[in-house]
C-alpha cells in the first residue's frame, strides 16, 4: 500500500513539471517580457539590462529550472499589467474562488448524491421522472445562461439575493472569509447554484445509473434475502459501492470548478483567480497567465491524488494491490 | 400427522409480457418437512429458482404471485407486506445463492456481514453478536481469527462457507440452496455439500435444495421434486423417483446423467430430444407432450394434474 501511495506522488510530481514545462514556455516564448515590462522607449542599454536580470541568456533548460525553482517558492513573476508580484495578486484572490469551489462543490456533491439515491430507488415515481427530466436543464442549459436566469429571477424580480461582489469580507490572516458575514453568505448562493448546478445533475445521473447498476448484484440479493431492512441494503451496501466511480467524477468536476470558475465569476464580478484571468488575458498579462495554468494544474493532480487515495480507502481489493491495473 | 414446515397450495406466478403473460409458475403444490432436505431438479427455466425465490418473497418485479399460498407452519407467508418478509427473511427462512464469488458485498468484511445479519434478526448485543459471528465461521470450517478479513481473501469454496454461515447465522427453520455448489470445483462441491447437510440436520433447519445434477439429489435428498416447464412432473422420496421414475421426463433425466460406476466412460448418453419449450410458446395438454415417447392423443390436449401426489403423467394414470 506504501509502495502504491509512493508511486502515485512520483506521478503527480512527473505532471507537475510537465504542467510548469507548458507554463514556462507561455511565460518566456509568447510574446516579448522585456518589450512588455519596458515598453516602446526603452533604450538597447535598458534592455539588455533587463536581460541579464531576468537570465533571458541563460540556456532553456537553466531557465526552465529557475522558472520550477521560483514556482516552488511562491515566485511567479512580476504582473505586467499592475508591477505587483503575481503571488500578491493569486493570495489575494484564491480565497474568493476556493470558497465559491467549496460551497458549490458541497451542493453538487450532497444534492447530487441525495437525488441520485432517491431517483434510483424511486425510479419509477412521478416525483423521481419529474427530477430526471428537469436535471436535463441543469446538464443542457450553459452556466453563463443559468447565472443570468438566476440573477434575473432572484436579484432583479424578488430581491432577495445579491447580484454581484462577496459581500463583507472578514480577513482572517492572509484570508478573506465570506463565511462570517449575513451578506457574505448570502452573496455565495446565487453564484454557488449556477455554479455547481450542471455538476450536481452529472454526479445525480451518475449516482443513479450506479445504483441502478449494484442494486442488480447478486449480494444486494442476497442482503435481501438475509432479511436487512431497505434502509440497510441501500446505504449500508448499495451506496458504498457505487462510491469508486462517483469520487472519481466528482474529483474532476472538482477540479473543473475551480478551473472554470471563470464564467461564473465574470458574470456575477466575483473577485476571484478567474476573473482575475479573465483580465490578464485582456492585458495579455502574460505572468498572470502562466501562473494561473500553473495553479490549475496543480489544483487538479492534488484532487486526483486525493481520488486516488480514497480509492485504497474505500475499497480492500485495491489496498493489496490485487486490482492494480484498474488504478492506474 | 406432524404439520409439515412449509406447506406451497397452487403456486402460481406471472411476469406480464408485451403480449399477455408469462407464467413461469403454474399451479405447484408441496410440502416441506421439519428436518428433511428436498431437491428441486430440472432444466433451466424449468422453475425451481422462480419457486424459491416466491418462498422467500423475492421474486423481480413486475412478477408476482397470482394465485395460491405459501405457509410456514401456521403463518401465511405469500401476501406479507415489506416490514413483515424481513422478520421471515434471514430470520425463519435463509437462502444460499449460486455464486458465492458475487453474493458477498465486495467492500465489506465478512465480519461485518455477519454481526449485521445476526443483529437485525436477534435480540443481542454487538459484543455477543460478534462471538456468535466467530462460532458461526468455525462451525463451517473457517478459522475464526479471520472474522476481518475481506471476501476477497478467500476462495470460491471457502466464501461459499461464509455464505453459508450467514445463511445460518439468524437460525432459520428452513433454508433454500439455489445451486449452492454449481460455481464450485467438483472437489470443493461434495465438501460443501456435506458441510450444508450436516449443519442443517445439527440445527434443525430443513433444506430445498435447487439443482440440476442428478447425483447431488442422489447423495443429498430425502425427497426429491422434478420441475418441468413451470409445472410438478413428479414427486417422492429420492430412493422412490430414481429407483422406480414414474414421469418420462424424468426417466430421461436419469439415463441423461452420467455414472462413473455403471461404466458409462467413452459410451454415449442418453438425450432427451429437443429443448424445454418456452415461456411463451408452451404446448398445449402436457408441456412435455412434444418430447415425449409415449405422447398420445390425450396428452396433446389436456394437462394432467399431479396424480395420488407422485406424478403429472396420462401414461401413469392408466396404469
Amino acid at each position: 500500500m506504501l509502495f502504491i501511495i509512493a508511486r502515485r506522488l512520483l506521478q503527480a510530481f512527473v505532471v507537475l513539471l510537465l504542467v510548469a514545462l507548458v507554463a514556462f514556455t507561455i511565460f518566456r516564448f509568447i510574446g516579448d517580457p522585456v518589450e512588455s515590462l519596458l515598453g516602446q522607449e526603452a533604450t538597447v542599454a535598458d534592455r539588455q539590462a533587463l536581460i541579464d536580470r531576468m537570465g533571458l541568456n541563460d540556456p532553456i533548460p537553466v531557465q526552465y529550472l529557475r522558472f520550477v525553482g521560483n514556482a516552488i517558492r511562491g515566485d511567479f513573476g512580476i504582473s505586467y499589467r499592475t508591477a505587483e508580484p503575481v503571488s500578491a495578486l493569486i493570495a489575494e484572490r484564491l480565497p474568493a474562488t476556493l470558497e465559491l469551489a467549496f460551497v458549490s462543490a458541497l451542493f453538487a456533491i450532497a444534492l447530487g448524491t441525495l437525488l441520485g439515491i432517491y431517483t434510483a430507488i424511486f425510479r419509477h415515481g412521478f416525483t423521481a421522472h419529474a427530477i430526471m427530466s428537469s436535471s436535463l436543464i441543469g446538464v443542457s442549459l450553459p452556466t453563463f445562461l443559468i447565472g443570468v436566469l438566476l440573477i434575473w429571477l432572484f436579484a432583479v424580480e424578488l430581491g432577495w439575493l445579491p447580484s454581484f461582489g462577496r459581500g463583507e469580507t472578514v480577513q482572517i490572516g492572509f484570508w478573506s472569509t465570506g463565511f462570517l458575514t449575513a451578506s457574505g453568505l448570502k452573496s455565495l448562493i446565487l453564484p454557488a447554484i449556477t455554479l455547481g448546478l450542471y455538476q450536481m445533475t452529472l454526479i445525480m445521473r451518475l449516482v443513479r445509473a450506479e445504483m441502478l447498476e449494484i442494486l442488480r448484484q447478486d449480494f444486494i440479493r442476497f442482503a435481501r434475502a438475509r432479511g436487512l431492512p431497505e434502509r440497510m441494503v441501500y446505504f449500508g451496501h448499495a451506496l458504498k459501492n457505487t462510491m469508486v466511480p462517483v469520487i472519481t467524477v466528482a474529483g474532476l468536476q472538482l477540479g473543473a470548478i475551480i478551473a472554470f470558475a471563470i464564467i461564473t465569476e465574470t458574470v456575477f464580478q466575483w473577485p476571484g483567480v478567474g476573473l482575475m484571468f479573465i483580465n490578464a488575458v485582456f492585458f495579455v498579462d502574460i505572468p498572470v497567465m502562466s501562473a494561473y495554468l500553473l495553479l490549475v494544474g496543480t489544483v487538479f493532480v492534488v484532487i486526483n491524488l486525493i481520488v486516488d487515495l480514497l480509492y485504497l480507502v474505500i475499497d480492500p481489493r485495491l489496498r493489496d494491490g490485487q486490482l492494480k491495473r484498474q488504478t492506474v | 400427522m406432524i404439520e409439515p414446515l412449509l406447506r406451497v397450495r397452487n403456486l402460481r406466478v406471472v411476469f406480464p409480457h408485451r403480449h399477455g403473460e408469462l407464467v413461469p409458475i403454474d399451479d405447484i403444490s408441496f410440502d416441506v418437512k421439519r428436518g428433511e432436505i428436498l431437491g428441486f431438479v430440472g432444466e433451466s427455466g424449468a422453475g425451481k429458482s422462480m419457486t424459491g425465490a416466491a418462498i422467500i418473497n423475492l421474486i423481480d418485479p413486475p412478477g408476482y404471485i397470482e394465485n395460491g399460498e405459501i405457509w410456514l407452519e401456521d403463518e401465511r407467508i405469500d401476501q406479507l407486506d415489506a416490514r413483515a418478509a424481513n422478520r421471515v427473511r434471514g430470520k425463519r427462512i435463509s437462502m444460499v445463492f449460486q455464486d458465492p464469488l458475487t453474493s458477498l458485498n465486495p467492500l465489506r468484511t465478512i465480519g461485518d456481514q455477519l454481526v449485521e445479519t445476526i443483529l437485525v434478526h436477534l435480540p443481542i448485543s454487538p459484543e455477543e453478536a460478534r462471538r456468535k459471528a466467530r462460532k458461526g465461521l468455525e462451525e463451517v470450517g473457517i478459522d475464526p481469527a479471520r472474522i476481518d478479513a475481506y471476501p476477497h481473501e478467500f476462495s470460491g469454496g471457502m466464501r461459499q462457507r461464509v455464505v453459508i454461515a450467514l445463511a445460518l447465522s439468524a437460525e432459520p427453520e428452513l433454508i433454500i440452496a439455489d445451486e449452492p455448489t454449481t460455481a464450485l470445483d467438483v472437489s470443493v462441491q461434495a465438501q460443501v455439500l456435506e458441510l450444508l447437510k450436516k449443519l442443517c440436520r445439527e440445527h434443525g433447519a430443513s433444506v430445498i435444495l435447487i439443482t440440476h445434477d442428478m447425483g447431488v439429489i442422489a447423495e443429498t435428498t430425502d425427497r426429491v421434486a422434478v420441475l418441468y416447464a413451470g409445472r410438478l412432473a413428479e414427486i417422492g422420496t429420492t430412493a422412490e423417483v430414481l429407483n422406480s421414475p414414474q414421469h418420462p421426463y424424468t426417466r430421461g433425466l436419469i439415463a441423461s446423467t452420467p455414472s462413473v460406476e455403471h461404466g458409462d466412460i467413452g459410451t454415449h448418453l442418453f438425450q432427451i430430444e429437443g429443448a424445454m419449450p418456452r415461456l411463451d410458446a408452451l404446448p398445449s395438454g402436457c408441456a412435455f407432450h412434444p418430447r415425449c415417447e409415449y405422447a398420445d392423443r390425450r396428452c396433446a390436449e389436456s394437462r394432467p394434474d399431479l396424480l395420488q401426489e407422485r406424478v403429472a403423467c396420462w401414461q401413469y394414470a392408466d396404469g
